[in-house]
C-alpha cells in the first residue's frame, strides 16, 4: 500500500478532478506542469530562498520541556506559528504564486475561511506584484475583521460571499465560479489539500518542507531522523500533509490526525468529518464530507475557523481508511483548555487550531521515550477575541 | 429510439428548458414540464438541486437553495416523475451534480431514471474520461443518453474525444462563465459558433449559457441544432408579473 498520490490522482479511492468542462483547460494545464515546474533548478532557488529569507524558515523544532515534564513523553514543537504571517499557510502561497508567474498568470484568487489564507495569499501577491482577489464568506468576513483589514491594507479586494451558507465552503464555490469565468490569465491559490488534482499534491508538496526539517532538526537534537509520532490538526488538511509527508510511507513514524469535535461527535454540532463524512465528492475532489443523505453538504461546525470545513483532504480520507492514521476528535473545550496550558507552560499562545493538536495529551498517554512531534501550525493573535470571550479575560 | 435522437432528427431548430425541480412550490415540478410541452418547447432539462452549485450563477444558486428549502429531494423528483410518461412526450433530461447521484447509487439512479422514461442526463461535475472509465456501461445498459459540455477554450482534440463518446447532442457553452450570465453575443461568440459548426462533428450542437431571449436564441441557433434557456426562464417564474409560460415560450420564438 502507498499513501502518496498515484498517477491517475487518487490516494487509494480518493482524489481526482471531479470538475466542470469550463474548468478542465485550467486545471487540466496546471496537472502537466507542477511537477515539471516545480523541478526546475530555478523555481527551487526562488523558492528555497524566499522561505529562508521572506518566511523565515527554517522553523524551530523546539523540545517543550514543561509540556514534556508535564506528560512524561518527549514533546517537540514545530514551531509554524513564527512564520511570517503566523502560520504554515504561506509556504504554499509562497509555491503557487511562483507557480502562478510561471505559467503567465497574472490575476490570483483565492478563498479564505478565517482569513488566513487570504493573508497568506495576499501577502504573495503584494510581494510579485499581483492583482489579488479573496472571496470570503459574509459571515466570515463579519467576525473576522482584523484579518479583512489585514487583506486590503497587502492590496488585496475582498469579495464577500453571499451564497449559501456564506462561509468557507462558499467562499470556495464563489472561487471556483470567478476561475469559471477567467479562465485565461487566473491563477486559483487552493489553501489547503483539497480540490481537484493536482492541487491536494501541489499543496502538499509545498509543505512538505515541514517534515523535511523535521527530520534533519529531529537527527540534531536526539540523533535520528524519526519521530515515534506525528500530531497535527486538520481541517482541509496542509498542515498535516506538510508534516506527515516524507513519513507517509515510514509506518514506525506514526501518525495523528485531530480533528474538531465542535462540541462533541454526537452534538450535531462538529467538523469532525472523517467519521461524520461519507465519500463524495466536494470542490472537484472524491473524498470524505459531511452530508446528508440526500448528498447536499452541510455545514459544520468548531470554535476554530480553520478547522470547520465540510470536506477534508483526499489524502487524509485515505489515511484514515486505511488505518495509517489514527483520528482522535477534539472538542473546542479541551482544546481551548490545552491552549491555556501552552501559554502558561511554555510562553507560547497557539492558534486554536493548534491547540486542537495539543489537547491530545489529556486522551492519549505516551511512554516516557516516545518522541511526540506536534506542528504547532499558526499562533493565537487572530484568535484573541475568542480566547477573551471564552474564559472571561476582559 | 431514444426521444432525445428522434428529436434531434426533427428538420427545426431546438428549444430546450432548464428549470429547478422543486422550485418555485415542491410539487410545481410535474406543472411546469407540462407547460412547457403545451407551450411548445422541444425538450426540458429537469434541474435536480444541490447544495453546492459550482458551475451555476446566483438565480439558478437561489432557485437550487429555495427548492431544497421546499423539500425538494431525489426520491421526491422519482416519485413527482413517476406517470409523467403518461402525458408528456417530448424528452426529458435530468441535470444535476454528481454527488446526489453518487449518494444515491449511480446504477439505481439510472434504472430509476430508465423506468420512469427519462432519456438523458447531464451531470457538469463528472468530466467524460471518468464517466469513460467508470460508468458508461451503467449509463448504457439502461438506455440514457449522457450529455458532454465544451466551452470556447476546449481544445480540438478534446472536442473530437468528447465527440467520440457523446450518443446524443454536444452542450456547447457560450461563453466562458457560470450560468445566467447574459450581455448578448460580441464577435467572439459568434465566430466560436461557426469554428464549431464548421467542424462537422458526429453530434449536433445545442448552445447554452447566456441565452435569455429571441436575439440570444436566434444568434445561437443560426449555428447550431438549438438552443437551452435557464436562468431567464427561473427568473420569469419568479420575477414577471406575468407568470405564464407559454408567453416566454412565445418570447422566444
Amino acid at each position: 500500500m502507498t499513501y502518496n498520490i498515484n498517477e491517475k490522482g487518487y490516494y487509494g479511492t480518493f482524489g481526482g478532478a471531479y470538475i466542470p468542462e469550463m474548468l478542465y483547460p485550467n486545471v487540466e494545464e496546471l496537472r502537466q506542469n507542477y511537477l515539471k515546474v516545480m523541478a526546475e533548478p530555478d523555481f527551487q532557488k526562488e523558492f528555497n530562498a524566499l522561505l529562508k529569507d521572506y518566511v523565515g524558515r527554517p522553523s524551530p523544532l523546539y523540545f517543550a520541556k514543561r509540556l514534556s515534564e508535564t506528560y512524561h513523553t518527549k514533546i517537540y514543537l514545530k514551531r509554524e506559528d513564527l512564520n511570517h504571517t503566523g502560520a504554515h499557510k504561506i509556504n504554499n502561497t509562497i509555491g503557487q504564486i511562483l507557480m502562478a508567474k510561471r505559467l503567465g498568470k497574472h490575476r490570483i484568487i483565492a478563498e479564505t475561511g478565517a482569513g488566513q489564507h487570504g493573508v497568506a495569499t495576499a501577502t504573495v501577491c503584494a510581494l510579485m506584484g499581483l492583482e489579488c482577489i479573496v472571496y470570503m464568506g459574509e459571515i466570515d468576513i463579519a467576525r473576522q475583521a482584523p484579518n479583512v483589514a489585514r487583506m486590503k491594507m497587502l492590496g488585496a479586494t475582498v469579495v464577500p460571499a453571499k451564497s449559501g451558507s456564506r462561509t468557507l465552503k462558499d467562499a470556495t464555490n464563489e472561487a471556483i465560479r470567478d476561475w469559471i469565468n477567467n479562465p485565461v490569465n487566473t491563477h486559483y491559490i487552493i489553501g489547503s489539500v483539497v480540490g481537484p488534482h493536482p492541487y491536494p499534491d501541489m499543496v502538499a508538496r509545498f509543505q512538505a518542507v515541514v517534515s523535511e526539517e523535521i527530520q534533519w532538526q529531529l537527527k540534531e537534537q536526539e540523533n535520528t531522523t524519526k519521530p515515534d509520532y506525528v500530531v497535527a490538526c486538520v481541517g482541509g488538511g496542509s498542515n498535516a500533509a506538510g508534516a506527515y509527508y516524507h513519513f507517509l510511507e515510514d509506518t514506525d513514524v506514526k501518525l495523528i490526525a485531530v480533528e474538531a469535535a465542535g462540541h462533541g461527535v454526537e452534538s450535531g454540532e462538529s467538523a469532525a468529518t472523517s467519521v461524520l463524512g461519507k465519500e463524495g465528492i466536494i470542490h472537484g475532489s472524491k473524498t470524505l464530507l459531511m452530508q446528508t443523505q440526500d448528498g447536499q453538504i452541510t455545514e459544520p461546525y468548531s470554535i476554530s475557523a480553520g478547522l470547520d470545513y465540510p470536506g477534508v483532504g483526499p489524502m487524509h480520507a485515505h489515511l484514515y481508511k486505511s488505518d495509517r492514521a489514527e483520528f482522535i476528535a477534539i472538542t473546542d473545550d479541551d482544546a481551548m483548555k490545552a491552549g491555556l496550558k501552552l501559554c502558561k507552560l511554555e510562553g507560547i499562545i497557539p492558534a486554536i487550531e493548534s491547540s486542537h493538536a495539543l489537547a491530545i495529551f489529556e486522551q492519549k498517554t505516551f511512554k516516557p521515550s516516545d518522541i511526540v512531534v506536534v506542528s504547532l501550525s499558526g499562533r493565537g493573535d487572530k484568535d484573541l477575541d475568542t480566547y477573551i470571550k471564552y474564559f472571561d479575560l476582559s | 429510439m431514444n426521444r432525445i435522437n428522434q428529436k434531434l432528427k426533427e428538420n427545426k431548430k431546438l428549444l430546450s428548458i432548464y428549470f429547478t425541480a422543486g422550485y418555485p412550490n415542491l410539487d410545481d415540478t410535474v406543472t411546469i414540464i407540462k407547460d412547457l410541452e403545451k407551450s411548445g418547447v422541444d425538450m426540458i432539462e429537469i434541474g435536480l438541486p444541490f447544495s453546492d452549485p459550482l458551475a451555476d450563477g446566483p438565480t439558478i444558486q437561489v432557485s437550487s437553495a429555495q427548492a431544497l428549502k421546499n423539500g425538494m429531494t431525489t426520491e421526491a423528483l422519482f416519485k413527482q416523475l413517476k406517470d409523467i410518461r403518461k402525458s408528456v412526450k417530448i424528452p426529458l433530461i435530468i441535470m444535476g451534480y454528481f454527488n446526489p447521484i453518487l449518494q444515491f447509487g449511480v446504477e439505481a439512479f439510472c434504472k430509476t431514471c430508465a423506468d420512469i422514461g427519462i432519456d438523458g442526463l447531464i451531470i457538469p461535475d463528472l468530466p467524460v474520461d471518468v464517466y469513460n472509465d467508470n460508468y458508461k456501461a451503467i449509463f448504457e445498459k439502461h438506455g440514457l443518453i449522457n450529455v458532454f459540455l465544451i466551452t470556447p477554450q476546449t481544445s480540438v482534440e478534446r472536442i473530437h474525444f468528447i465527440d467520440s463518446i457523446s450518443k446524443g447532442f454536444i452542450y456547447m457553452v457560450s461563453s466562458a462563465s457560470v450560468t445566467g450570465s447574459s450581455s448578448g453575443f460580441g464577435d467572439e461568440q459568434t465566430k466560436y459558433f461557426k469554428r464549431i459548426a464548421d467542424m462537422n462533428l458526429n453530434n449536433p450542437q445545442i448552445i447554452g449559457f447566456g441565452i435569455s431571449d429571441n436575439e440570444t436564441f436566434t444568434t445561437a441557433t443560426k449555428h447550431a441544432k438549438g438552443a437551452i434557456i435557464g436562468s431567464a426562464f427561473i427568473k420569469h417564474l419568479t420575477n414577471e408579473s406575468d407568470k405564464s409560460i407559454s408567453n416566454f415560450v412565445k418570447s422566444i420564438r
